[in-house]
């Protein structure tokens, strides 16, 4: 088996069972409200270390490349209420702009 | 997302997936940040063991996503563990609704992200030699542009955005001395905050 297709079945295998076994296991009981508090944090923490990430992180280095000025164009754009497809293509379009006059 | 699965299967190709295998992972991942983590670190040699480390790494936030969605999921367990797969970070963003995750929402978005990836998959594997490149495309900035349009709406409460700069902060204080995909797990920790300070 090549490389590519160990990694795309391993990698596929692991996920089923990954995003299988939370509800798979827990479903339809009740859950702590504390622990409910705990869940309900996790897609503002998530989502924000997935802008950062995504935004500046080079290989193990902080980056300041035109993907940052893509994403404050988007940021802008979502403020003043922008639909999010508009953000998305205003990020790429300033960003592939930027490279290109470079 | 079709456009995310497009520049998906143009960088997959690009980096010698050839054809089949970025349609196969996009069937069974359906998570673009681990997928595109394998392509980028398998194209700059980095070997199966790190891609398959770094990818597992980034898709392990679902363990915790899925414990969340679990309450909505009323279905037999074999239905439950199907369901479950539907489940990435946009179509779990989309499902909350009050604090809590709609069931319908869920589904409905997990099943138009699902399609949309898998065709984007498609279209970028056959049009990836017409497509040229991503980067020059700027698809790269597009990614992060979905999370922030994704992460302003939840941003409702004190301790979301709480949880939110501190899990910022800590991806980003994480980024020199980790391997990618763990500043992304450990800002989840973040969200500890929501077990002393009660809504």
């Amino acid at each position: 088996m090549s490389v590519v297709w160990t990694v795309v079945a391993v990698v596929g295998v692991a996920t089923i069972v990954i995003k299988a076994l939370g509800p798979a296991l827990l479903g339809g009981r009740v859950i702590p409200p504390r622990i409910l508090g705990v869940v309900s944090l996790l897609a503002p923490a998530l989502l924000t270390a997935l802008v950062v990430t995504n935004t500046i992180a080079g290989e193990r280095r902080i980056v300041a490349d035109p993907r940052l000025a893509g994403v404050a164009v988007a940021g802008a754009a979502l403020l003043a209420r922008a639909p999010l497809l508009v953000a998305v293509i205003l990020a790429a379009a300033t960003t592939a702009l930027i490279r290109a006059l470079r | 997302m079709a456009t995310f699965g497009a520049s998906f299967g143009v960088l997959a190709r690009s980096a010698g997936f050839g054809p089949v295998a970025p349609i196969v992972m996009s069937l069974t991942t359906f998570g673009g940040s681990a997928q595109f983590a394998a392509v980028a670190i398998i194209s700059t040699g980095g070997g199966a063991v790190a891609a398959v480390t770094a990818a597992v790494l980034l898709n392990a936030r679902y363990g915790p996503i899925g414990l969340s969605v679990a309450p909505a999921l009323r279905d037999s367990l074999w239905r439950r563990a199907l369901l479950a797969q539907l489940v990435v970070d946009e179509s779990w963003a989309i499902g909350h609704r009050g604090g809590r995750i709609d069931r319908n929402l869920l589904l409905g978005a997990g099943v138009v992200m699902y399609a949309a990836w898998l065709v984007g998959t498609v279209a970028g594997v056959i049009g990836g030699d017409l497509l040229g490149d991503p980067q020059r495309l700027g698809l790269d900035a597009a990614f992060p542009a979905l999370f922030l349009g994704l992460l302003i709406p939840q941003l409702r409460s004190r301790r979301a955005l709480t949880a939110a700069i501190l899990g910022g902060g800590i991806a980003l204080t994480l980024i020199p001395f980790t391997r990618p995909g763990i500043p992304i797990i450990a800002a989840a920790a973040a969200c500890l905050v929501g077990w002393w300070r009660r809504p």
